[in-house]
């Protein structure tokens, strides 16, 4: 690789050929700020933060800019001291100052930024815009008001999700970000993601609020509250406290949530060891009886309303199997009731998750099996961590406790769920026992595993041979369903699609930051809690053979049709207006 | 070819067609024909002939004499007194005051006979406009009979592809779009840029308020362009072009189809050129008119069916432009060039205008000036010469403030600098740029501080909204001067709107946010006293500023701005 020598406030450095500016001050050991710079996703040049002197007759946006030969750079000179101070000065002259009420506050990079750039007051006090925000999605809020038209939220919903929903509308000063013609969130494509959510630097994207309706339910007497913990959240949770990320806080978790006032704290790990035994068998008879193949996973609310607006000709594809969450739910009110002997009425049941599609998922109007809104509502990992942070729970100072039953007890290979290709790898532990009738040598299938982001492998089931597939981010589902939709000349017999990148830990839910790095670190913790759990495999967990003993029957059997499969809604990409349908 | 004893032209220019010259011309064929004189005399519609305040024009040859404001109820008496009696219609007449130049006082207004003999058009060297008003802009037979395709033919059977671009470098034709570029160096970087395909594109955007004159070269001239971008084609390695053109451009883009429509029916377009195995291929896509999309990049972006913002540099359009092919995009005038330059040679095209800056630019002059309309001239001629000399001057008997020179992001030049010479390099040293060429002329009746807030207000408009620096700073900008108007600005505000313009400058992502301060620092700069008068002391010496204290001398004087 041919290499570039320059020089960054006089320190010599020398960098691959077409490098940034940004990689060479880097390199120099000089930190040049940056805003709206999204490496890999979103390298636009545009808030003119990172600029630099490179001796041409505009200072330059180092983010963007290449490095050249003899180049001399200056990052701190009067003109770009300047620059970069009125820049941010006109960014916060029509940013709101409530920063203290803020969902970002503390965490927000525009604060930081002024701080780093010692902005004290400011030069241009005027007139603001004044936007409506827009509450109409179930899973995401936006707020054009604090909203600094970054467009990083833009590039991640085109680039890496492949959704495209929102984009800039109007010009100039009145530029806002929205679903084109200004239309609602919940009108749009959006998919209810929320790695727009990851990527705001401010607080102008966050989820819809679930934690006053859950403080109501645990202050009400009369509600037995119930709550679920995704998997992916155990090795998040953490990181609202300042923890590490990848830790896995499972039993800090637990004891937490008791101390919050729930009434009940179970696992979203025992319905996704169901949903194995639950697709599982699907699977086996799609290629046993003949069924539409490949088989598509459903756990990812996010991916489900892709493909509804996206391919719904594919929907077929689909596992009917509700996602462990919904199974979860519905299960709650009609299992757990029945056991504990509650009316179902009273009870009322969270679910923690990683995600904010799932706060779309629960309001969908075909998860009511139980006769009741079968999960009332959903928290964030980061909610969850702003409760804790409310009530005083430190996690670090509780006790490891244990998930309560019916529905606490869960495997290795649910815990996975969490991760790119866990289903897939969780599903195979247990299709290769069922078919093969023989126990797994290795349970591990690390070709499921890592950041790729479409994973392949043929799986040898003692002669009968099953290709799979894993995708992770809606881009590359994009590719996995087109060579579906192309006839499917790779012979996939099982397909694990999930939204978000990484999987359900990288989910739109997460704390921030959430980044590639950090994503490595949670995946690597998902896989440790994995291994330190004694089951592995889901048709191994004993509480999972009572539950079909006691109460579901088989798999697949009348009473699971009824509570943990679903069906799905084609959308199509745009939103029939209502006056046109009256007419 | 059917002879004809006169031709009477009449202008078909968007200006002209403003004020009915449909209805002067068909009266113009009825009375004719009336008179049976539809084999002697050819009434010919044509392009703008650029004295567009007064029009309708017509023009009467082979005399030349020049018929200004001409109604439909004037044409039977221009009929029967100049083309049967042979007599000159006196009262319709070109007049112009003639004072000596910057002189106020006059001798009174005096008729002019024939075309040339008028300062408008004597002081005029008409390259790229040598068909506007000339030819019938819908006939490619009459742009052939005047040399038209001649320079095409010429390149593509006896010259190399890189001789026309050395041709071109030679000339030291500079982009006439705003930047001055050299346009055979964008060409040779074209040319020597890797991939098979490739593009060339016409920039007919034409964004700057004011400016008007690639729409009156397309309407009065469109095989022009065809063969500039044949040209342009040829040189770099292209077989498909396409004109950018904003959607308001009707009459332009409806002759220029035509015009590409007959090329292709003459083989002068589309495969095998001049029986070579050059291709070329010509398409037209309008845009909606926003002045970012006259930025080359912001271009590509809206001619590929996107948002109309800025791209970042690099990758040049040369390596990196529509579609992500190698792209040379030149403005409409830059290739109504081409053909005589090729046709003529460089050092022909050298003999007009400056080292620098050789050949010609067309102006578009308006605002408070006699003569309003579209002119060329060789680069080098002093504002003055083209103000009070071929301009005719300020009218109503004011005087001369300031001309802002290229557009809204040019700078505005107060009279002691009327003696710069109008080329690139020299107008940059004033703080102004010759830009697309336009000329705003304004008296002493116009205060400086609310024409600020007209250039700043529309800047706020235009900004695509993508960088910080213009989308608030355009914003905040406007801001300052409106306060200004309103007597609401302070003498720190004026500090920090200095800040405000050089951060601007210096970090906007296009050339839109870094030449908005432009006409903010120039007025700042040779109307300083005028500023601090709002901001110092809460007035305004024109009374234009309502709400603002107006001297009682400016009061009377102040007719047109209050």
């Amino acid at each position: 690789m041919a290499t570039v020598k320059l020089t960054v406030d006089g320190v010599p450095v020398e960098v691959e050929a077409g490098s940034t500016v940004l990689k060479a001050a880097e390199k120099a050991g000089i930190n040049i700020p940056t805003l709206c710079y999204l490496e890999g996703i979103h390298e636009v040049g545009a808030c003119r933060v990172c600029v630099v002197d490179v001796g041409a007759k505009a200072l330059q946006a180092a983010c963007v800019a290449p490095v050249a030969e003899g180049m001399k750079v200056l990052t701190n000179t009067p003109a770009v001291r300047t620059a970069r101070k009125t820049t941010v000065e006109l960014i916060l002259s029509n940013h709101p100052d409530n920063c203290p009420s803020c969902v970002r506050n503390l965490n927000c990079e525009l604060q930081a930024l002024a701080e780093s750039l010692n902005i004290r007051g400011n030069r241009f006090e005027g007139a603001r815009n004044e936007w409506t925000p827009d509450v109409s999605s179930h899973s995401i809020v936006r707020d054009p008001n604090k909203c600094i038209l970054c467009r990083r939220c833009v590039s991640v919903c085109e680039k890496v999700q492949g959704v495209q929903a929102i984009g800039p509308i109007n010009r100039g000063f009145n530029t806002v970000i929205a679903p084109a013609f200004g239309e609602l969130l919940a009108d749009s494509v959006c998919v209810n993601c929320g790695q727009c959510i990851l990527v705001c630097p401010v607080g102008a994207l966050y989820e819809k609020d679930g934690i006053a309706k859950t403080w109501a339910a645990l202050s009400d007497p009369g509600k037995h509250v119930v709550v679920q913990t995704a998997p992916a959240v155990r090795v998040a949770l953490g990181e609202t406290q300042g923890g590490e990320p990848g830790e896995v806080v499972t039993g800090q978790m637990v004891a937490g949530l008791r101390r919050l006032g729930f009434d009940g704290v179970m696992d979203t790990d025992f319905t996704a060891d169901l949903t194995i035994l639950e697709e599982g068998t699907e699977l086996i008879e799609r290629l046993t009886k003949g069924g539409v193949l490949p088989m598509i996973t459903s756990c990812s609310p996010g991916w489900i309303k892709f493909i509804e607006h996206f391919y719904p000709d594919l929907l077929p594809n689909l596992s009917t199997c509700k996602s462990p969450q919904q199974m979860f739910g519905a299960l709650a009110k009609t299992f757990y009731a029945e056991k504990k002997g509650i009316d179902p009425a009273s009870i009322f049941s969270v679910s923690i998750m990683p995600c904010t599609a799932k706060k779309f998922e629960c309001e969908r109007p075909e998860m009511r099996d139980s006769g009741y809104q079968d999960v009332d509502v959903v928290l964030t990992t980061r909610e969850l961590g702003r409760m804790m942070k409310e009530a005083g729970i430190v996690l670090d100072k509780l006790p490891e406790e244990e998930y309560d039953p019916p529905m606490g007890l869960t495997t290795g290979a649910a815990v996975i769920f969490g991760a790119t290709g866990g289903v897939c790898e969780a599903a195979l532990r247990t299709v290769y026992e069922v078919v093969t009738k023989e126990p797994l040598k290795d349970v591990n299938f690390k070709f499921c595993r890592g950041l790729a982001g479409v994973k392949e492998a043929e799986v040898d089931l003692k002669g009968t041979k099953v290709k799979v597939a894993v995708s992770h981010s809606l881009s590359n589902a994009r590719k996995v369903l087109d060579m579906v939709r192309a006839g499917n000349p790779n012979g996939w017999a099982f397909i694990e699609v999930m939204c978000c990148p990484g999987g359900c830990i990288g989910g739109g839910g997460q704390p921030i930051p959430t980044n590639t790095a950090i994503r490595q670190k949670r995946i690597d913790g998902t896989y440790t809690a994995d291994e330190r759990l004694a089951i592995r495999k889901s048709h191994e967990n004993p509480a999972i053979t009572a539950i079909y003993k006691e109460f579901l029957g088989q798999p697949l059997g009348h009473k699971s049709h009824e509570l943990l499969h679903t069906k799905y809604t084609p959308r199509g990409r745009y939103r029939i207006r209502k006056e046109k349908a009256a007419d | 070819m059917r002879l004809f004893r006169a031709h009477v032209l009449v202008c078909a220019g968007t200006n002209c067609s403003l004020k009915s010259n449909k209805a002067v011309q068909d009266r113009l064929v009825r009375e004719v024909e009336r008179r049976g004189l539809a084999d002697e005399i050819k009434v010919v519609e044509t392009g703008c002939f650029g004295l567009c305040e007064q029009g309708p024009t017509v023009v009467v040859y082979p005399e030349g004499v020049l018929y200004c404001r001409v109604t439909p109820d004037d044409v039977p008496e221009l009929v029967e007194e100049h083309l049967l009696k042979g007599r000159r219609l006196d009262r319709l007449l070109y007049r112009e005051e003639v004072p000596a130049a910057g002189a106020a006082v006059s001798a009174g207004p005096k008729a002019f006979q024939t075309v040339p003999e008028m300062n408008f058009f004597r002081g005029q060297v008409r390259i790229v406009l040598r068909n506007c008003g000339i030819i019938d802009p819908e006939s490619i037979e009459e742009y052939i009979a005047n040399g038209g395709y001649e320079a095409l033919g010429k390149a593509i059977t006896a010259m190399t592809p890189a001789a026309v671009v050395e041709e071109v470098k030679a000339s030291g034709l500079r982009g006439r779009g705003g930047a001055g570029f050299p346009a055979g160096l964008k060409w040779e970087f074209a040319a020597k840029a890797k991939g098979d395909t490739k593009y060339i594109v016409c920039n007919a955007d034409e964004g700057e308020p004011g400016t008007f004159k690639d729409r009156l070269i397309l309407e009065g001239d469109p095989h022009a362009i065809i063969e500039g971008m044949a040209l342009a084609a040829y040189a770099i390695g292209a077989t498909q072009g396409y004109v950018y053109i904003r959607g308001e451009y009707g009459l332009s883009i409806d002759r220029l189809q035509k015009a590409i429509n007959r090329a292709k029916e003459m083989k002068l377009l589309g495969r095998g050129i001049f029986g070579s195995k050059f291709d070329f291929d010509i398409e037209i896509r309008t845009g909606a008119g926003a002045y970012i999309c006259g930025e080359e990049t912001a271009l590509f972006e809206s001619l590929e069916g996107g948002r109309g913002e800025p791209r970042l540099k690099p990758p040049y359009p040369t390596d990196s432009g529509l579609f992500g092919k190698p792209t040379a995009i030149n403005n409409v005038e830059t290739l109504a060039s081409v053909a005589q330059i090729i046709a003529n040679g460089a050092k022909w095209y050298r003999g007009f205008g400056t080292e620098r800056s050789p050949g010609t630019k067309v102006f578009t002059l308006t605002g408070d000036i006699v003569n309003e309309g579209l002119i060329e001239v060789p680069m080098g001629i002093t504002l003055r010469e083209i103000i009070f000399g071929i301009g005719g001057g300020v009218p109503n008997g004011r005087s001369f403030k300031m001309a802002q020179s290229g557009g809204t992001s040019g700078g505005c030049l107060p009279a002691a600098l009327l003696d710069v010479p109008m080329d690139y390099d020299e107008l940059a040293k004033a703080g102004a740029a010759l830009g697309s060429g336009a000329l705003l002329i304004m008296d002493d009746t116009h205060c400086i501080v609310d024409i600020a807030r007209v250039f700043a207000r529309f800047f706020m408009h235009e900004s695509c909204g993508k960088c910080v620096p213009c989308r608030e700073g355009t914003f905040r900008l406007h801001e300052f001067v409106e306060n200004a108007t309103k007597g609401k600005a302070t003498p720190q505000d004026l500090q920090t709107v200095h800040a405000l313009a050089r951060t601007m400058a210096l970090a906007s992502l296009c050339p839109l946010g870094q030449a908005a301060p432009v006409p903010l620092l120039s007025t700042l700069q040779y109307f300083r006293d005028e500023y601090d008068q709002h901001i110092n002391e809460k007035r305004c010496p024109t009374g234009t500023c309502r709400g603002l204290a107006t001297p009682a001398k400016a009061l009377s004087a102040a007719g047109k701005g209050a």
